[in-house]
């Protein structure tokens, strides 16, 4: 009875912990395996101990070359989304005007599509056109699917932000470009900062639009799509293993960073009171 | 992602809505939306247009010989004909995944949003976490977990659940199991955003009311999470359904489902009016798909 009584009400935590363990079982494998020296090029089970493939993670240089590239690529196409994006997300929501509606439906219809189809799309235009495939056609189907995302990201930013902060800078007799720039790009800052991030992290991991437009360019999910037929290196978990590490470090530092905010914003808040009681 | 929209903006601070500009703004918003309006229009739009035309090119026609356009609305029945395993096996295997989601999902979803108190940020992390790490290398990852000398098997077999001889990778059970955790993140995130603004008072005045914890999860819970199940339903559907990295690294060809079919079609055997026809069709079924639920289930949170 008891037990029964306990479980009823610590199901859901259970079940929520279960599918967590369920979603990093895999994490855990690939940080296994990246001390792991297979005992054949085509074998994924785990064979010996090493710290070979930290020490050496270039020694299969091609892959690191094709890192190189999707960090290139990718830093291309955050910049470029990020700028177009965050212009887009300023007119969306400080705007009025015409065709509004029909701007929406432009942004919001690349998330909806499948990959699959943007990506062979794009591979017919770029034959009928006659464009040679490569790095900048990579670069280019990177921005089309990452910008969408970015105005979505810097649109909720904007629209939760206090307007009176801006009006008050005015009212302080601060020039229009004085208020973008000292208030307004400020408190926008965290998301289009978010929203760089989200395309980054897209853009680098993007395997199937990149698949149909990339030609003979390769770059890191590409080397190891290809990489899965001939055997996989255990550097690939190395690579792999060190994005996780290298993003969990950024949420910290940014949560961290978050918290010290809060708390300098709270002790603004109730120092008047204080000095008051 | 739909998801981001459904994040709550801190309550009280909702801005008046910006008062109409006129005059020397009338050109202002239009000049910032023009490159990126541009780009769209040129890299997604335009493209829709010559996959439709390349859907319809003489099928006869090569790349290197070149193509013509022909209307061949043939192209269509045939490439259906050829390929309609592989499109029902596409949907069929997105919907269980996608069931198998909502049942893992949902209390995940649910847990956080009400139950996680002070650890709430940390899970989200996890959940979110995965992600981080290349979707190809994790779907390997699978491979591993599911290999057939692994634990996991080795651990079914014991208890009978498979026979001497059952395995698990190169099976439609991998593939339906790579399918519901690559997009399970994708699922929980917008139905945390909607459960996470809740009200537990809610819940506390339908059991004053004499619910039952389920009535009051059907009652109260259910419809107000509405819109994070739709958008949530939907970011894990649609990419899902288009996918064949988990076919094909997990399944065999036993195991295709359309996007294996499109991609061999464009990149391999070289056939544009056929991967093109066969692209088209899967983006129609989808979007058929999709207005009939959201017919069902309501437009207005979702766009």
């Amino acid at each position: 009875m008891r037990i029964s009584r306990w479980l009823a009400d610590r199901w859901v935590m259970l079940v929520a912990l279960l599918v967590l363990g369920y979603l990093s079982l895999p994490i855990v494998v690939v940080a296994g395996l990246s001390f792991n020296r297979p005992s054949s090029r085509l074998s994924y089970d785990f064979n010996e101990f090493t710290l070979d493939n930290w020490t050496h993670p270039c020694a299969t240089s091609d892959m690191c070359d094709a890192v190189v590239r999707s960090v290139q690529i990718g830093f291309i196409a955050t910049v470029v989304s990020t700028v177009l994006g965050t212009l887009m997300a300023f007119a969306l929501v400080r705007h009025r005007f015409r065709g509004r509606a029909g701007i929406n439906v432009l942004i919001f219809l690349p998330m909806a599509t499948p990959e699959l189809v943007m990506g062979t799309s794009l591979l017919a235009l770029f034959v009928a056109a006659g464009v040679p495939q490569g790095f900048w056609t990579i670069v280019i189907a990177h921005v089309m699917f990452c910008v969408s995302f970015v105005v979505v990201t810097v649109k909720a930013r904007l629209a939760g932000m206090d307007r009176r902060l801006e009006e008050a800078a005015m009212d302080l007799y601060a020039s229009e470009w004085q208020t973008f720039r000292r208030i307004t790009l400020p408190l926008v800052l965290p998301g289009i900062v978010a929203a760089a991030l989200l395309a980054f992290s897209l853009s680098f991991d993007d395997f199937i639009i990149t698949n149909f437009n990339a030609g003979t360019t390769v770059t890191f999910p590409m080397y190891v799509w290809g990489a899965a037929q001939r055997g996989i290196p255990p550097q690939v978990n190395v690579i792999g293993t060190a994005m996780f590490a290298i993003a969990l470090l950024l949420v910290g530092a940014s949560s961290l960073r978050g918290r010290r905010a809060r708390r300098a914003d709270l002790a603004v808040r109730t120092a008047p009171a204080k000095i008051r009681s | 992602m739909t998801a981001l929209a459904h994040v709550p903006t801190p309550s009280g601070q909702s801005a008046p809505p910006p008062p109409p500009r006129r005059g020397r703004y009338g050109l202002l918003p239009y000049l910032l939306l023009v490159p990126g309006a541009a780009w769209l229009f040129i890299f997604f739009a335009l493209p829709l247009l010559q996959l439709a035309a390349a859907s319809l090119y003489d099928p006869s026609g090569s790349l290197s010989t070149g193509y013509a356009l022909t209307w061949a609305f043939g192209n269509y029945p045939e490439a259906l004909q050829a390929y309609w395993p592989q499109f029902v096996r596409s949907f069929g295997y997105s919907a269980i995944a996608l069931v198998l989601g909502l049942l893992m999902g949902y209390p995940l979803a649910y847990a956080i949003a009400q139950k996680a108190g002070r650890w709430k940020n940390l899970l989200l992390v996890c959940v979110v976490a995965p992600m981080f790490t290349s979707f190809l290398v994790r779907t390997l990852a699978w491979k591993t977990i599911l290999s057939d000398n692994g634990w996991l098997v080795g651990l079914l077999r014991d208890v009978h659940l498979l026979g001497p001889d059952g395995r698990l990778l190169a099976t439609p059970i991998a593939v339906v199991l790579g399918l519901t955790y690559n997009f399970l993140p994708f699922l929980v995130l917008p139905l945390y955003a909607s459960l996470e603004r809740l009200d537990y008072r809610l819940l506390e005045a339908a059991s004053d009311l004499y619910a039952s914890s389920f009535q009051a999860f059907r009652k109260v819970t259910l419809p107000l999470s509405m819109p994070g199940l739709i958008a949530g339903t939907l970011l894990f559907f649609i990419p899902a359904t288009g996918d064949y990295i988990n076919a094909e690294l997990l399944g065999t060809p036993n195991e295709y489902m359309i996007g294996n079919v499109i991609d061999s079609a464009f990149l391999v055997r070289l056939d544009y009016p056929q991967g093109a026809a066969l692209s088209f069709l899967l983006m129609a079924a989808i979007l058929a798909v999709v207005f009939v639920y959201l017919r069902r289930a309501g437009t207005e949170e979702v766009l």
